[in-house]
C-alpha cells in the first residue's frame, strides 16, 4: 500500500474520533510549546550574557599581577609589584597578536566635588583603554597621550559617578578633588552598566596612569594590563607567549609559580555560555518530561484503537493487508497525531514566547535549531510509542481478529 | 440428523473436470491449547476442480471452519500438504500467504464485515489497494465488481445505509474485484432472511454458471447446501461425506415462488388486519 494511501486512512481515522485525537495531541502540543519556549527564553538570556561580555570589550587579553610568594607570604590578585608598563612595552613589542594594550592602576577614593562626595575606584591608565573597551565617550573626551606622560591632573568620569558627584550640573570642564588633589573632568564616558558578574561598570574615574602611581597611590608598578588581541582566536593564542615572556622577565625559575594571571574574554564567555548552556538544557530536559508523558497518551489511545479495530484488522488481512501493511498502518497514524501536536505546539510556543517577551519585556530567542528538534522529537515520539501498539496489530491472527466481538 | 440430508449417489470426483485448483493431502490440524491437544482435522484429503460449487457441511465442531480458515490460506496445516493452483502453499510465509489471499482468493463472511463509515466502493476497493493497483484502475474496478451484483448505483451509500442483503452484495464484489480464482464463503447466508438467502445464492449460481467461478460455501443449512453442484460433510475432523448434489435447486426458480418484499409486506399487513378483526386471541394459523 502507497505512502499517501495510508496517511488519507490515518486521517480519516483520527478524524472519526475527534475529541479523542484533539486530547491525546494536547500532551505533545504542551509538551512541544514548552520546549519552545523555554529554549527560546533561555537562549535569550544566553544572547544577553553574550551581549554583555562582547560590552566588556572584543578580543581583550587581561593579565593581573598575581600571587607571587614575596617572602613565602601569598599575596592576592595584583599584590605583587612585578608587573610594570615596562612588560607591557615588551609584549606590544614582541607578540605581533597583540595590537594594544592599556595598564590599570587601581585604588579607591573619596572624591569630592562642591557639597558632595563619593567613594569610588580611581583607574589609571592610557587613553587607548576605552578603545580597547569598546567604550566611548558621551560628552567631553578623553585625555590625551601627553597628558599621560606629563601625569596631567584630568580624568573622564563614569555615569553613576557623575550623578552622585555632580547632580545636574555638567561635570565637563568642572574640577573635582580626589583626595586633597583637584583634577579637571574632561569627559563624561557612555552608560555601560552592569558587567556579567553585577559590578557597576560606570562607577568608577579614569585618570592618566602616571597621575595615579604618583601622586595618588605612589606605586611605580601596575595591577592590571588591558591588552587586546588581533582577534577572538588569537587572544587565546597569545596567552602561551605572554606567559612565556613574562616568565623570562620576571626572571622565574622553571618549576616556580607565575606570579601573574593571563585571561582571556573568550574563557569568561565560554563558561558565561556553559552556564546558560546548562540552564538551557536543564529547561529543556523538564519540558521534554511532558513530551514524554503526550508520548505515553498516544501510545495508550493507539492501543485502545488496535482493540477498538480488531475486526477491520482481520478484514484487512482476509483481503490480503500483510504484516507490514497493517503495521505502517498504524505507525503511521501514530506519526501523525504527534507530528500534528507537534506543528500545533511550535505555533503555541512561538506565541507563548513572543507573548513572554512582550509582557515581561524578558528577551527571548526563537532559534531555528529548537522548532527543527522539536519537530523531529515529535515525529520520533510518534514512531517511538506508535510502535507498540502498531506491532501488535500486526501480529493479531487474522481468524482470532475476524472472530473479535 | 445430517445422514440422509443430502440425496445423493455417486462420489463427486468423478463428475468434474477441469484443472484442479484446491489440493489437500492428508491434511491435520492440532491447536495447542497449552494442557490438551485439539486435534480439529485428522488427515483430510480433497480435491476441488476448476468451475466446482461445493457445500461444506457438518456441525460444530466437525471441522469444517477449520479446513475454511486453511483453504482461506489464513491457517496452516499442522501436517499434510495444500496445493492451490498447482502452488505448494502449506509451508508459505505470512507474507506470502497474505498476497495469495489477495490475489487468489475472495473471502464473504456471515458477518458481511465490511468497514463502516466507509462508501460502498471504497470497501469493494480494498483488495485492490494491497494488489498495489493505480487509483484510478482501483475505482474503475470496484465499480465494474459492484455492477456484477447489482450495486452499482449505491457505490456511495455506507453500510448502514444498506440492507443486510445489499451488504453481502458489496462483500461478494469486495471478494470479486481482484479476480480470484477461489470464492470462498462462510455461512453467508447466516444472517439472512429467507428471500435474500435466496438471492445471494442466486448470485453465487451465475457466477459459478455463467463466469466459471470456483465457488466453496461453508453453510449448515440443508436448503442451501442444495444451490451447490457437491457437498462435503465433515464431522470429528474427517471428511466422511463427498457427493454429487441430486436435486439440485436452481435460485431463479425458488425466487419466483417466493413472496416478493412488497408482496411480504403486504401479506405480512393483512394478517395484522385480520388479527385485528379477530380480536387479539390466539395468533395460530
Amino acid at each position: 500500500m502507497d505512502f499517501m494511501n495510508t496517511f488519507r486512512l490515518a486521517l480519516r481515522a483520527l478524524a472519526r474520533n475527534k475529541m479523542r485525537s484533539a486530547l491525546t495531541m494536547l500532551g505533545i502540543i504542551i509538551g512541544v510549546a514548552a520546549v519552545i519556549a523555554v529554549v527560546s527564553i533561555g537562549q535569550g538570556a544566553q544572547y544577553m550574557v553574550q551581549q554583555g561580555i562582547q560590552a566588556m570589550g572584543t578580543n581583550v587579553v587581561f593579565i593581573a599581577a598575581g600571587s607571587g610568594r614575596p617572602g613565602g607570604v601569598r599575596v592576592g590578585y595584583g599584590g605583587v609589584k612585578t608587573l610594570t608598563i615596562d612588560d607591557m612595552n615588551a609584549i606590544l613589542r614582541e607578540i605581533p597578536l597583540i595590537k594594544e594594550a592599556a595598564p590599570s592602576v587601581n585604588s579607591r577614593k573619596q572624591i569630592v566635588y562642591g557639597n558632595q562626595n563619593w567613594s569610588t575606584v580611581i583607574n589609571g591608565t592610557t587613553p587607548n583603554y576605552f578603545e580597547i573597551r569598546n567604550w566611548s565617550i558621551q560628552s567631553g573626551s578623553v585625555f590625551s597621550d601627553e597628558e599621560v606622560d606629563l601625569a596631567a591632573n584630568v580624568c573622564v568620569i563614569g555615569t553613576t559617578v557623575a550623578k552622585n558627584l555632580f547632580l545636574d550640573e555638567d561635570p565637563v570642564g568642572k574640577t573635582l578633588r580626589i583626595g586633597n588633589i583637584p583634577f579637571r573632568v574632561d569627559g563624561v564616558l557612555e552608560s555601560k552598566g552592569q558587567n556579567v558578574i553585577g559590578q557597576d561598570q560606570d562607577d568608577a574615574v579614569y585618570a592618566p596612569y602616571t597621575t595615579v602611581q604618583r601622586k595618588i597611590s605612589g606605586i611605580t608598578w601596575v595591577q592590571f594590563i588591558n591588552a587586546s588581541a588581533i582577534s577572538p582566536v588569537a587572544s587565546v593564542a597569545a596567552v602561551a607567549p605572554i606567559t612565556s615572556l613574562l616568565r623570562e622577565r620576571h626572571r622565574i625559575r622553571t618549576g616556580d609559580d607565575d606570579d601573574f594571571f593571563v585571561r582571556t574574554q573568550s574563557e569568561v564567555a565560554d563558561l558565561m555560555n556553559k552556564t546558560q548552556g546548562v540552564m538551557t538544557m536543564l529547561l529543556g530536559g523538564i519540558a521534554s518530561v511532558s513530551l514524554l508523558v503526550g508520548g505515553i497518551g498516544i501510545m495508550n489511545i493507539m492501543l485502545v484503537s488496535v482493540t477498538e479495530r480488531t475486526r477491520e484488522i482481520g478484514v484487512r488481512m482476509a483481503v490480503g493487508a500483510t504484516e507490514s501493511d497493517v503495521q505502517q498502518q498504524f505507525l503511521v497514524e501514530a506519526v501523525t497525531l504527534s507530528m500534528m501536536g507537534g506543528a500545533i505546539g511550535i505555533l503555541f510556543g512561538l506565541v507563548g514566547s513572543a507573548l513572554i517577551s512582550n509582557f515581561l519585556s524578558w528577551p527571548t530567542l526563537v532559534s531555528v535549531k529548537a522548532i527543527v528538534t522539536a519537530a523531529l522529537f515529535s515525529g520520533a515520539v510518534g514512531i517511538f510509542f506508535g510502535y507498540y501498539p502498531a506491532r501488535k496489530a500486526a501480529r493479531l491472527d487474522p481468524i482470532e481478529a475476524l472472530r473479535y466481538e | 440428523m445430517a445422514e440422509q440430508t443430502i440425496p445423493v449417489t455417486e462420489p463427486a470426483q468423478t463428475v468434474a473436470q477441469g484443472k484442479p485448483l484446491i489440493r489437500l493431502e492428508n491434511v491435520h490440524k492440532i491447536y495447542d491449547l497449552g494442557e490438551i491437544q485439539v486435534q480439529a482435522l485428522r488427515g483430510v484429503s480433497l480435491e476441488v476442480r476448476e468451475g466446482e460449487f461445493v457445500a461444506v457441511m457438518g456441525p460444530s465442531g466437525s471441522g469444517k471452519s477449520t479446513v475454511m480458515n486453511i483453504l482461506g490460506c489464513l491457517d496452516r496445516p499442522t501436517k499434510g500438504r495444500y496445493f492451490l493452483d498447482g502452488v505448494d502453499v502449506s509451508g508459505m510465509s505470512k507474507n506470502e500467504l497474505a498476497r495469495i489471499r489477495n490475489r487468489k482468493l475472495g473471502f464473504v463472511f456471515q458477518q458481511f464485515n465490511l468497514l463502516s463509515r466507509t462508501s460502498a466502493l471504497e470497501n469493494v476497493e480494498l483488495p485492490t489497494v494491497y494488489a498495489g493497483i493505480s487509483p484510478e484502475e482501483r475505482a474503475k474496478r470496484a465499480m465494474e465488481a459492484l455492477t456484477r451484483v447489482g450495486l452499482a448505483e449505491r457505490a456511495g451509500h455506507h453500510p448502514s445505509q444498506l440492507s443486510g442483503g445489499q451488504q453481502q452484495r458489496v462483500a461478494i464484489a469486495r471478494a470479486l474485484v481482484n479476480r480470484p480464482a477461489i470464492l470462498l464463503a462462510d455461512e453467508p447466508t447466516g444472517n439472512l432472511d429467507s428471500r435474500t438467502s435466496v438471492e445471494i445464492m442466486q448470485i453465487f449460481q451465475t457466477l459459478n454458471e455463467e463466469q466459471g467461478l470456483t465457488i466453496v460455501i461453508v453453510t449448515h443449512e440443508q436448503d442451501i447446501a442444495q444451490y451447490a453442484k457437491r457437498a462435503l460433510e465433515f464431522r470429528d475432523g474427517k471428511l466422511r461425506r463427498d457427493n454429487i448434489v441430486r436435486e439440485r435447486l436452481v435460485a431463479r426458480d425458488v425466487l419466483k415462488t417466493l413472496p416478493t418484499a412488497e408482496e411480504q409486506a403486504a401479506e405480512d399487513a393483512e394478517d395484522n388486519a385480520r388479527e385485528e378483526r379477530h380480536g387479539h386471541g390466539d395468533a395460530e394459523k
